[in-house]
């Protein structure tokens, strides 16, 4: 029922920044940030959103999600920190290789799938690596708030740990600090143990950490809600292939470097989307018939979802077989 | 344009009135001559000038009357407006979105002066000038929520969002159509809409869940409901349905054209940056039958909606008793002729009654 209809748009609305500082923070990590064009103050947001950079790469329009990692209250800056990525399908490539100061650029409002659960009476942060970057915006809302919380950081090296410095710097009795190489590890069961009732644990980094930081905590009695948990997906690459769009009438081929719905944005068929990452639902699409193996990889749709053949999240599930027809 | 506010009660003696101007941009929820419960939500950015959609939070001219009439009824019970602890950041969210959204949409009426923290609110219509602290509760007469939907329309749940679920987790709700606040507090979406009929088999709230939980910053949605109320009363609560209840008796053929009145709720969603909670105003609008049957189309359809409409949502929504009676009214102003879709009234296209 529609009063006054208007047109769904695709993906969260935009805003229009300008470069304003490329910080390289060590051999593959660079800080971008940015002030909005025109000169307003960026909309307030909350620790652990993230926004979706959209880059012009010669012909290809790139949209990467990244998490907002400067501080919340500060409405003059936007601030995300980039890994580079040498094997990945180039988004941070093109960040790292082209970007700089002075450039125009789009950017989505924030959009927070891994926010702080506020009742929580203490927040246990676990970060790997360029994982650091939610808990980086979360820390200051905290900080703002008299929050209790506490971070547990693992990084490859010393020269590869990301922002280090400033934490152990203002906070040396909250950050805890372990570097692979020297053989240092999170003393996970006995961290998990030890916490007071009504603690929230929040972990970002490689997929091995996600999964054992939840394994463990589930064995020792934790609730699954009071573990929280973000992994972006980025789309990986797979052999090309053909699908049928039937609402609109079009066949397209998905390239191998491309994801299903990158492939349906270039056709110009308009698809809904929010993260790009498997993980918030809303490019849910309907399959109408298919002859094939899907390769689903989302977080979103439950195993007897993935196992129906009835739906498929484009933004990072592919397909493999001879035909498949999409709703869209 | 300025509005001039209606001098006008929502009880006792009910001097509550529409305009010709509030007839008019009246939200008819009915965009066909039938009804189904649907997941029936779009964007909420603007709509057609003078209409209720226009504004992020439309005042009108009943605005002063109902901020008395709320304030009336937190008085008599406290537990009308709630907030758990963890809800306070949400509410200055809230706050926030009401100041800039009505002093931007109204600046003849509001305005909100800005100097880092230290902000001052001007309500001229309710005579109102603050200065206080941003984010410093011991600076307001209230708690954050409290003081602005004090001084706006409609009622406000406050939803904590985690779990891929949403939480009633604070709220003020003084003008509801027989639900509690005090018994949703600490509810989660599927448990405070248990009571309603049907919609569950229909899939229809994990559906309209899934689309909750995405709404994005920048990006509100809304959606209409509706129900029945007798006399111009905007606190029928189940608190109070001691006082109202009883009301629904007094219907007669003689007066149900001033007496009976279509109640429509008109829901917005908005993501709250701060907090990444949800607020969910129901503002309520209310339009006795004899003024809707100013609009014939209106008229039409009204008489084949309520006829039709099935026995489990008439028993839910109150007036199965009175829907014979609603009938015999209402088929006065149904000739038979085709409605043109769409809710809007279309009085100068649409024929005038033929009999
Ligand atoms: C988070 C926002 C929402 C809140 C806080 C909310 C709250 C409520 C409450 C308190 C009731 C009364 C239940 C009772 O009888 O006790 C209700 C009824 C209902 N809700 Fe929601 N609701 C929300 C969103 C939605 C959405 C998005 C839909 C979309 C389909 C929906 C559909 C309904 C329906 C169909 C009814 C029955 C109303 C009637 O027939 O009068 N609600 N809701
Ligand atoms: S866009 Fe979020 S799951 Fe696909």
């Amino acid at each position: 029922m529609s009063a006054a209809p208007q047109k769904a748009k695709a993906g969260a609305e935009k805003i229009e920044v300008i470069v304003k500082a490329v910080v390289p923070l060590n051999d593959l990590v660079t800080r971008f940030e940015f002030e909005r064009r025109g000169g307003a103050l960026f909309p307030p947001f909350s620790g652990g959103a993230h926004t979706v950079v959209e880059m012009q790469d010669g012909e290809r329009t790139r949209l990467n999600p990244y998490s907002l990692m400067s501080d919340p209250s500060d409405r003059t800056t936007y601030a995300i920190s980039v890994r580079r990525d040498d094997e990945g399908r180039g988004g941070s490539l093109f960040l790292h290789n082209h970007v700089k100061v002075g450039d125009v650029m789009t950017i989505t409002f924030p959009v927070n799938l891994f926010s702080l659960d506020l009742r929580a009476k203490k927040h246990l942060f676990f970060a790997g690596g360029i994982g650091i970057t939610p808990f980086m915006a979360m820390i200051e809302q905290l900080e703002h708030m008299n929050g209790n919380w506490e971070l547990h950081y693992a990084c490859r090296s010393e020269s590869l740990g990301t922002y280090v410095d400033v934490l152990s710097y203002k906070y040396p009795n909250k950050v805890h600090v372990y570097y692979d190489d020297q053989k240092q590890a999170i003393a996970l069961e006995d961290l998990l143990d030890g916490q007071p009732l009504g603690t929230n644990a929040y972990v970002c980094g490689p997929k091995g950490m996600i999964d054992w930081v939840h394994a463990t905590a589930s064995a020792a009695g934790w609730p699954d809600a009071n573990v929280h948990s973000e992994e972006f997906l980025a789309p990986a690459p797979g052999e090309p292939f053909e699908v049928r769009l039937c609402q609109s009438d079009k066949t397209i081929t998905v390239g191998e470097h491309e994801s299903l719905l990158e492939a349906i944005e270039r056709a110009g068929v308009e698809a809904p989307f929010l993260c790009r990452g498997g993980s918030c639902g809303q490019c849910e699409t309907d399959v109408v018939s298919y002859d094939g193996d899907f390769v689903h990889r989302d977080h979103w749709l439950d195993d007897e979802e993935h196992a129906s053949g009835k739906k498929i999240m484009p933004c990072v599930s592919r397909f493999v077989g001879k035909q498949l027809e999409l709703d869209r | 344009m300025t509005i001039q506010f209606n001098d006008e009660t929502f009880r006792d003696d009910y001097s509550f009135h529409n305009s010709d101007w509030a007839i008019k941009r009246f939200p008819f929820p009915f965009h066909e001559d039938s009804y189904m419960y649907a997941v029936n939500m779009e964007q909420h950015r603007g709509g057609p000038e003078g209409s209720v959609y226009e504004k992020r939070f439309d005042v009108d001219e009943h605005y002063v009357a109902e901020m008395r009439d709320r304030a009336m009824v937190l008085a008599d019970d406290p537990l009308r407006c709630q907030s758990l602890p963890h809800m306070t950041l949400a509410g200055w969210d809230l706050l926030e979105l009401i100041m800039v959204s009505k002093s931007e949409d109204y600046p003849d009426l509001f305005e909100l002066h800005r100097d880092g923290d230290q902000w001052r609110w001007v309500n001229k219509p309710m005579g109102i000038d603050d200065s206080f602290t941003f984010m410093d509760e011991t600076t307001l007469p209230y708690g954050p929520m409290e003081y602005i939907t004090r001084q706006t329309q409609g009622d406000f749940c406050v939803l904590d969002q985690r779990e891929d679920n949403l939480w009633m987790d604070a709220g003020i709700v003084t003008t509801q159509a027989d639900w509690s606040l005090d018994f949703d507090i600490g509810m989660n979406f599927f448990e405070w809409h248990a009571p309603v009929p049907l919609a569950h088999e229909k899939g229809i709230f994990v559906r309209a869940l899934k689309f909750l939980l995405n709404i994005q910053q920048g990006a509100p949605a809304r959606r209409l409901n509706w129900t029945m109320t007798v006399n111009p009363l905007l606190d029928t609560s189940p608190e109070n349905y001691h006082k109202w209840g009883i009301q629904k008796t007094t219907l007669t053929p003689e007066n149900i054209g001033s007496k009976q009145h279509l109640r429509v709720e008109l829901q917005t969603f908005f993501r709250l940056p701060r907090s990444n909670a949800l607020v969910f105003p129901i503002r309520c609008y209310l339009c006795s039958f004899q003024d809707l049957m100013t609009m014939p189309k209106w008229g039409r359809r009204l008489h084949r909606v309520v006829r039709d409409l099935p026995v489990e949502l008439a028993t839910y929504k109150g007036f199965i008793d009175n829907r014979p009676m609603m009938l015999d009214y209402l088929s006065q102003f149904d000739d038979g002729l085709p409605t043109s879709p769409g809710v809007w009234p279309d009085f100068d296209t649409e024929p005038p009654l033929q009999k």
